[in-house]
């Protein structure tokens, strides 16, 4: 793992996110910092709810009220883009940050053809004529593996299967080459082999031009072939982060150790999947001390009182007390 | 073991019509174009039994899901469910009582749930619909329902927005299981969840399984996955189920060169450094789709034949495999997954 030479392209410093409610404040995003440098892939991964997909929404500022940045900076290649005016994140987005979102479905209007769609985006971003946008649309389907994609670039999105579409959507934010790809699930809905598809289409970009990508996905499997650090997150922080050979094979962080046992493998025949008992706290009852402290296995005293803040450990950086001067 | 079918799909079809508009087709030329998405499938499932659909993205899964449950009506073919023929909508209109038996947990969960009921509505619509309980009982039942797929019973008040991806997948598993449905369809269920809360969604679903005797239709694109939740599992390819046995006997003997390469191209998560092989070549497209056996334009053992005859499933000691080679006796023996 050589150390980042680059100035990193994104930064993220102790991000805090909240949702205004009628019972106060509820603090979705706790001190979050990270970056990415040019080429380089960050995995995220972590419980359902720890706020992966809301740190996504707050870097490319598509958070929506009531939830918002109450704290923390986002940097993009040096300039501070947590606090600018709507239009000019707006000339932002799609063009130096592409969006993939969980959710395929948000991203393409039912009412218009697939072609449509990529042609306005490519055009936006792009000093292209109609048919030269029209010809990079089809090979963006191309290249993310729509079968018959000639055929296909005037359909409507209802007439693609689940995994046609997410190929759409990241067919689109890949659409005016970006600098940064943030990444949500883009996979999930995929099988392997489109996966593999997917995957080597991110690697290049990242190669050839020096695209970062911010990986939100909970497929270990996709991580350990695609990222070159992982993040772990747990109830709105990041538990451990670091290179991800570190991260999936000498995992630190309790919960990341729990995670790691929970995966189904091929080779292994058992009657159940290890869990992790009991359930992430919800946002408004997350307990004092580390937040992991009422489920896991290691806990002591301490963990109930302070916080852990992420301190460097065996090449990953770890939030917990059972490491560092914790002890 | 006779058991009881649940389940019995005969020869279904199900094309789609995706040409332009009549009057664009007279100007601009061009024929009409038909998406065959599900081409002639049969398979049965046995109560208490899973049957996993796999197959790469496109083959027509989720279109096979939304026939059973009735959400389209197909092409050709025949669905008899619990002994009763539901191959088209008049036959299930008059069956209202066998389509409340099944429930569908869907793909796409944004799709699914009313973005403006409560959650605690959303669930308590089946148990309503179908009279289960009434006045606080529902509520209360709803409760459960939500503790039991690791959210909490206070989440009744809230809306779908205020949920993350996972955990409004949870929300319509939840939904389903309302409806104490004999025969679920999961399409999907599990992939917008991370490993843990989905290791509690499959474990709560066995237990379901095991307790209520219930049977899965269970579609998913993570092998491991439908390794350790199937009793039976079905590769399609291109509308059509190339190749289906026990579990086992398919992940450990796969003859079906196609099933072969799926396995190849799982995601080394050991990192020992075993190679993952890609699936070589594209999925042809469904609209024109090639001749003969559809995969032999990226089958390393197609011949004449392959591209000319379409392969009949052959059964041997339960494992059924439509194969040109397999009959012929050609295809080499599996190395096995550990290479
Ligand atoms: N509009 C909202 N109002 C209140 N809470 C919200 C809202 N949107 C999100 N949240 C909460 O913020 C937390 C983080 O959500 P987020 O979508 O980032 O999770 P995630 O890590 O992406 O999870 P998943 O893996 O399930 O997609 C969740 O607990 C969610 O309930
Ligand atoms: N309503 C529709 N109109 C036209 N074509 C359709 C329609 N629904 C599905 N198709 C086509 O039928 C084929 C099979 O789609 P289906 O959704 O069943 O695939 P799938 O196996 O579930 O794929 P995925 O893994 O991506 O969800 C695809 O080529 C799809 O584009
Ligand atoms: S700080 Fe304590 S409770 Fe938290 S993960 Fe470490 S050992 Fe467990
Ligand atoms: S029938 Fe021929 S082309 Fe098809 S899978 Fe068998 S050998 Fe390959
Ligand atoms: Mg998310
Ligand atoms: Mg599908």
């Amino acid at each position: 793992m050589t150390d980042r030479p680059n100035a990193p392209l994104l930064e993220v410093r102790s991000l805090r996110v909240e949702f205004e409610t009628r019972r106060g404040p509820l603090v979705a995003i706790d001190d979050v910092s990270f970056s990415i440098a040019p080429g380089e892939v960050l995995g995220v991964v972590g419980e359902s709810g720890a706020g992966k997909s809301l740190t996504g929404t707050a870097i490319i500022g598509l958070l929506e009220p009531p939830g918002r940045i109450t704290a923390g900076e986002i940097l993009l290649a040096g300039r501070r883009i947590d606090n600018l005016p709507y239009e000019a994140m707006r000339r932002i987005r799609g063009r130096e940050v592409g969006a993939i979102f969980q959710d395929p479905l948000t991203s393409l209007n039912p009412l218009y053809r697939v072609s449509d769609q990529l042609i306005e985006t490519i055009r936006t971003h792009l000093p292209m004529n109609e048919k030269e946008a029209r010809a990079r649309a089809l090979q963006l389907l191309q290249e993310v593996g729509i079968p018959g994609a000639a055929e296909r670039l005037d359909h409507y999105p209802h007439q693609f299967s689940g995994g046609m579409r997410q190929r759409v959507v990241i067919a689109l934010a890949l659409a005016a080459e970006p600098k940064l790809i943030i990444a949500d699930e883009p996979t999930t809905a995929l099988d392997v082999s489109i996966q593999a598809q997917i995957i080597t289409l991110l690697k290049r970009l990242c190669r050839e031009h020096g695209t970062a990508v911010m990986l939100i996905t909970h497929d270990m499997g996709v991580i350990a072939e695609t990222a070159d650090r992982v993040a772990v997150m747990y109830a709105g922080r990041i538990a451990e982060i670091g290179p991800v050979r570190k991260v999936v094979q000498e995992p630190h962080h309790p919960y990341t150790v729990g995670l790691m046992g929970a995966i189904p493998n091929l080779g292994h025949d058992v009657a159940a999947l290890t869990q992790i008992e009991g359930s992430m706290p919800r946002l408004n009852a997350i307990p004092p001390g580390c937040a992991f402290n009422p489920r896991c296995p290691k806990v002591f005293d301490r963990c109930r009182v302070d916080r852990p803040d992420p301190m460097p450990v065996g090449g990953s950086d770890v939030a917990c007390w059972l490491y560092g001067e914790g002890r | 073991m006779a058991q009881e079918t649940v389940l019995q799909v005969d020869n279904l079809k199900r094309y789609f019509d995706v040409s332009k508009p009549w009057l664009s087709r007279v100007l601009e030329g061009g024929g009409r174009q038909v998406v065959q998405a599900v081409d002639g499938v049969s398979f049965e499932i046995s109560k208490g039994e899973t049957f996993s659909l796999v197959g790469e993205s496109g083959c027509g899964k989720s279109t096979v899901a939304r026939l059973i449950v009735g959400l389209y009506p197909p092409t050709d073919g025949s669905i008899v469910f619990e002994g009763v023929s539901l191959s088209n909508p008049a036959e299930r209109a008059r069956h209202p009582e066998k389509q409340a038996r099944m429930q569908m947990i869907f793909q796409d969960p944004y799709a699914s749930l009313n973005p403006r009921w409560r959650v605690g509505d959303i669930i308590a619509e089946p148990i309503r619909f179908r009279k289960l309980l009434e006045g606080g009982a529902v509520k209360a039942r709803v409760g459960e329902l939500l503790e039991q797929v690791g959210l909490s019973a206070r989440d009744a008040e809230k809306y779908p927005h205020e949920f993350s991806g996972g955990q409004r997948q949870r929300i319509s598993i939840a939904r389903a299981l309302a409806g104490r449905p004999d025969f679920l369809v999961c399409d999907e269920p599990t992939s917008a969840l991370d490993v843990s809360v989905q290791a509690q969604i499959l474990n709560l679903m066995k237990e379901l399984q095991a307790s209520l005797n219930l049977t899965y239709l269970f579609i998913s694109h993570n092998l491991a996955v439908v390794s350790h939740v199937s009793t039976k599992v079905g590769v399609m390819y291109l509308g059509r189920l190339v190749e289906w046995a026990e579990t086992r006997t398919l992940f450990n003997r796969p003859k079906h060169p196609y099933t072969r390469m799926l396995l190849d191209a799982i995601p080394d998560l050991d990192m020992s450094g075993r190679a993952r092989t890609p699936v070589a070549g594209e999925v042809p497209s469904p609209i024109n789709p090639p001749s003969g056996c559809t995969f032999h334009t990226r089958c390393p053992f197609a011949t004449e034949r392959c591209r000319a005859e379409v392969p009949q499933a052959l059964s041997v000691d339960g494992q059924n495999v439509a194969c040109h080679a397999v009959e012929e006796g050609r295809l080499p023996e599996w190395r096995g997954l550990a290479a």
